[in-house]
């Protein structure tokens, strides 16, 4: 299993994911640099958190129309599995990869700690190491994660089992109060109509080490690399 | 201010350079000088740039040690941390831009001391922060709050690297001077560090990173004067800070320093061009020549003299080999940064300026530096502390009552609301993330730490500066103890009031010297540092504000401990208690009085525990530890009890002292250890002449002192977590 980085200028979890990735998959990512239209072959293409040419215009917006994106959509149409976190999410959103945007906070304010997350569709190539209803907890650290999209657009995702995580309390209620920015539904991370691409605001390679306080988020990296039977 | 300009006394006053410094330069330069060499005189024998009030005492503080690889003078401190590494770090102020503007100004300091960080050779690992705001009450409080943390904030996340701690204090001597104080750690290879002379006449003096502009001009002037009525008009002096560019410029001269390409680089901080292109030529004993029209810049018609004063972000000089420039050039166009060829090196000893083939300035470098004023202003002791009388409206408060109102006071209650505008995780080491006695961050790839703390007691410098000096340095030193860390090195950044009050100078030496005792008897070296004076508005000081930026190592970070409290555990407090209530902030909180002497330190009682409790966590023999600091025995219980959500039983003898005094007095040189096996811990602390004493046990959801009513977790963490948000929703 092989997979990819895409690095904008501006990213700054690009080495974060790398490690993840080296430790569930025993290889090394490439990593892509984003005037690059040269993908390697992969079976995953990470677009990684950050602060792509400084949020600037807006969150996603820029590193969305660049070379190696380009090739990226193309790649998520052949089925290629794309994970985009938080900065890389918003990226996915502007590509058109995934539908809605990701608004400033409702609180106006930057928000890093962890969070608590429902697991609502482990189906897919991302999740199923994990159980149905199962609670994580995965921190977020951003300043525009309010997931918003019309009301069509948020029943289609209900109705095709598209929402891949929720922002729920330590008992896996979904509560206001769990929200950490106003997310419609709740929502934390959406998936694609075929399933092979997930954007997610809450950043799973910062807790796939014991070292760091918790390994909720390896069982990601560890279904991505094939060591969780489908 | 253009080239034909005329010199005249008004200009040079405005110019802040006194009478005698400005016939000083007039002898070096044995002609008067034009708008151009008159600008930069003015700014590099600043207070900022040349530290002409305080380089004499500067002196007394120690700086060596076998670990210590580079002290003060460079841009940063550089520390061996062992296997071939090293932590480069530095702290340093960006008040009076912060009071004027604070979201750009609190942005633009991170900006500044990371650059002086990546500037030798290192990956930034880690930010931390000191800061100091007016009362709550204060109208501009919340508005300077709230812009300084979101500056701070909106720059490291950023940039990438993580703010992973610090401290913050409210106080009316800062309602019209608010202290912003930023540092970075990083980390380098230790025979791969970079310095900032300039060698090798001919070599190509190369600009790299923003285009200048107009931004900034005479900050170092601005924060060499105090602050008056019209300050507010200072705002266009303010620089704006660019993240972005920052990262790239980060990722690009790390890229361009894993080739050998470089002899010498230096920031561009206060006095920007001007201030890198004098440290590099005098550092290196050269001359540097630069042409004016090559300095890429971002507006039109800019002067020399605008060119040479700007503190435009984001920008950086070097020298590179010859041969070297394409290497050079490839990378930072890669990174879609400027680039450009600006000068050369000579073998004059001269600064000279071109433009359109003219020479606009030309300045011997030696006696620019070695001649900048150097003054020993008058010093005058401090007035005693107001005694503390007898008996205090606090002495009748019930311990309880008086323990939920201090760990919600706006000095102990959490921090909460600050720190999650960080981002505190990113780069994936953040093995203690804010809140404990000290940040720790795991050094890349291996099973080390660096645990890194922010101090200063500002109260107990005023009420003497000697001992508030001691203790501002031993409390670093006990933060990063208490953490499992050896503690190596220290970053100082000394806020003071107007150094040409004697009053103001007194506090100056008299923490200096205290700081020194204690660097010296804890083998705590200075290695960096910064001076901020002025912080005065209309006459009325600051308190004195030595902040210390700490940094140690832990070997393996397994065996580190943290402050949260684990049930089933044995709790003992180590040092001596004596019930201090001098300068206490049970005392300022709960009586309302300012008054009485600081702790004294007791710097043999502070090593002897310290090392112990070391060897306590690194045997794995105490897993939770908390240093008594600000509030007492009983905030640091309660602080423990809330990080593990774990209660406590303790009973109490205050022995000669009375209850109250016993629970919230701040004697030093203290720490709250838990642990499995407490007989031991006993024994073992007997015999290394220590003094311990068992508290009780751990275990429920209550925090209760025999003989008085328990207080719920729940209550302490209201309490606790509460006035942050609730004050900043005001």
């Amino acid at each position: 299993m092989k997979s990819a980085v895409i690095v904008f200028p501006g990213s700054n979890c690009d080495r974060d994911v790398q490690i993840a990735l080296r430790r569930s998959f025993g290889s090394e990512p490439a990593m892509v640099w984003h005037g690059d239209e040269d993908v390697p072959d992969a079976d995953l293409i990470v677009v990684p958190g950050g602060f792509s040419y400084g949020d600037y215009l807006r969150a996603g917006c820029m590193a969305a129309h660049s070379p190696a994106m380009r090739e990226v959509v193309k790649r998520a149409g052949a089925g290629v599995a794309v994970l985009g976190i938080c900065n890389g999410f918003q990226i996915l959103c502007e590509s058109g990869l995934l539908p809605g945007a990701l608004m400033r906070n409702a609180g106006l304010r930057f928000v890093c700690r962890d969070v608590h997350l429902r697991v609502e569709n482990t189906e897919t190539v991302f999740t199923r190491g994990y159980a149905g209803g199962e609670v994580l907890r995965i921190p977020v650290a951003h300043h525009d994660g309010n997931y918003a999209a019309d009301p069509e657009t948020l029943s289609r995702l209900v109705n095709e089992n598209r929402i891949a995580f929720r922002y729920c309390d330590m008992g896996g209620d979904i509560t206001e109060d769990a929200n950490p920015n106003g997310s419609a539904a709740n929502i934390a991370g959406i998936l694609n109509e075929a399933g092979n691409v997930l954007g997610m605001m809450p950043h799973p390679e910062r807790l796939a080490d014991a070292a760091l306080g918790g390994t909720d988020g390896r069982a990601m990296f560890e279904a991505l690399a094939g060591k969780i039977a489908a | 201010m253009s080239a034909s300009t005329e010199i005249t006394p008004e200009l040079v006053a405005e110019h802040g350079l006194t009478d005698d410094e400005y016939r000083n330069l007039l002898t070096i330069m044995g002609r008067a000088p034009n708008i151009v060499e008159l600008g930069i005189f003015s700014v590099m024998w600043s207070e900022h740039c040349s530290y002409k009030s305080s380089r004499h005492w500067l002196k007394r503080l120690p700086t060596e040690a076998p670990w210590v690889i580079q002290g003060p003078g460079e841009n940063a401190g550089v520390i061996d941390i062992g296997d071939g590494q090293a932590a480069i770090f530095k702290m340093e102020s960006h008040n009076h831009p912060s009071f004027i503007e604070p979201y750009q100004g609190a942005a633009t300091g991170v900006g500044g001391i990371l650059r002086d960080v990546f500037t030798m050779g290192a990956r930034p690992v880690a930010n931390m922060n000191a800061l100091r705001f007016g009362h709550p009450d204060d109208a501009k409080t919340r508005h300077l709050v709230s812009g300084v943390v979101a500056g701070i904030g909106g720059y490291g996340n950023c940039v990438g690297v993580p703010t992973v701690g610090g401290e913050c204090d409210f106080h009316h001597a800062y309602d019209g001077n608010i202290l912003v104080n930023a540092m970075t750690v990083g980390i380098a290879d230790a025979d791969r560090i970079f310095y900032s002379a300039a060698a090798g006449i001919g070599n190509a003096v190369v600009y790299v990173g923003s285009k200048t502009g107009r931004d900034g001009i005479h900050g170092a002037t601005m924060a060499s004067a105090e602050f008056d009525d019209d300050s507010e008009e200072k705002r266009p002096t303010v620089q704006v800070g660019d993240p972005f560019t920052e990262k790239l410029l980060i990722e690009a001269c790390l890229e361009l320093m894993a080739t050998d390409a470089i002899v010498a680089i230096q920031d561009m901080g206060a006095a920007g061009l001007t201030s890198s292109s004098v440290e590099m030529a005098s550092k290196g004993e050269v001359g540097i020549e630069l042409d004016m029209d090559r300095v890429p810049v971002r507006e039109e018609a800019m002067t020399p003299y605008e060119i040479m004063l700007s503190e435009s972000q984001e920008r950086m000089l070097m020298v590179l080999k010859p041969g070297r420039e394409d290497v050079a050039r490839a990378i930072f166009e890669k990174w879609e940064l400027d680039f450009a060829i600006i000068g050369r090196v000579t073998d004059t000893q001269r600064l000279v300026l071109t433009e359109g083939g003219e020479t606009v300035c030309d300045i011997p470098v030696p006696p620019l530096v070695s001649e900048a004023p150097l003054y020993q202003r008058p010093c005058a002791a401090p007035p005693a502390p107001a005694p503390l009388p007898e008996q205090t409206p606090a002495d009748d408060v019930p311990i309880g009552d008086a323990l939920i109102r201090l760990v919600g006071s706006p000095d102990l209650c959490s921090r909460r609301w600050i720190w999650e505008q960080y981002d505190h995780m990113v780069m994936a080491d953040t093995v203690q993330r804010p809140g404990g006695d000290a940040a720790v961050v795991r050094v890349h790839g291996t099973q080390k730490g660096l645990a890194i703390t922010t101090d200063c007691t500002p109260r107990y410098c005023y009420a003497d500066p000697v001992q508030g000096g001691r203790q501002t340095v031993a409390e670093a030193w006990r933060n990063l103890t208490a953490a499992g860390a050896r503690p190596l090195a220290v970053t100082d950044n000394l806020n003071f009031g107007n150094p040409e009050r004697p009053e103001i100078m007194g506090q100056f030496v008299g923490c200096i010297d205290g700081m020194a005792e204690a660097c010296s008897a804890l083998d705590f070296p200075v290695v960096s540092g910064n001076v901020s004076l002025y912080n005065e508005t209309n006459g009325s000081a600051i308190l004195p504000t030595p902040a210390i930026g700490g940094v140690g190592v832990i070997d393996d970070i397994e065996r580190m401990a943290t402050v949260a409290l684990l049930p089933d555990a044995d709790i003992f407090l180590i040092g001596e208690t004596t019930g201090h209530i001098g300068a206490s902030l049970w005392l300022r909180e709960i009586g309302g009085l300012e008054a009485g002497a600081p702790p004294p330190v007791d710097l043999a009682a502070e090593r002897a525990n310290g090392d112990f409790i070391r060897g306590c966590i690194a045997d794995g023999s105490v897993n939770a530890c908390h240093d008594l600091s600000g509030g007492g025995l009983l905030v640091a219980l309660a602080e423990m009890a809330l990080a593990g959500d774990c209660g406590a039983e303790i009973a109490l003898d205050p022995g000669k002292t009375s209850l109250p005094h016993f629970c919230f007095g701040e004697d030093q040189g203290r720490y709250l250890v838990a642990t499995a096996d407490g007989e031991d811990l006993s024994v073992r602390a007997k015999a290394a002449g220590v003094r311990i004493t068992r508290l009780g046990r751990s275990n429920g959801d209550a925090l209760t002192v025999a003989g008085h009513p328990p207080i719920s977790l729940n209550t302490l963490r209201n309490a606790h977590e509460g006035w942050f948000p609730r004050y900043m929703a005001g």
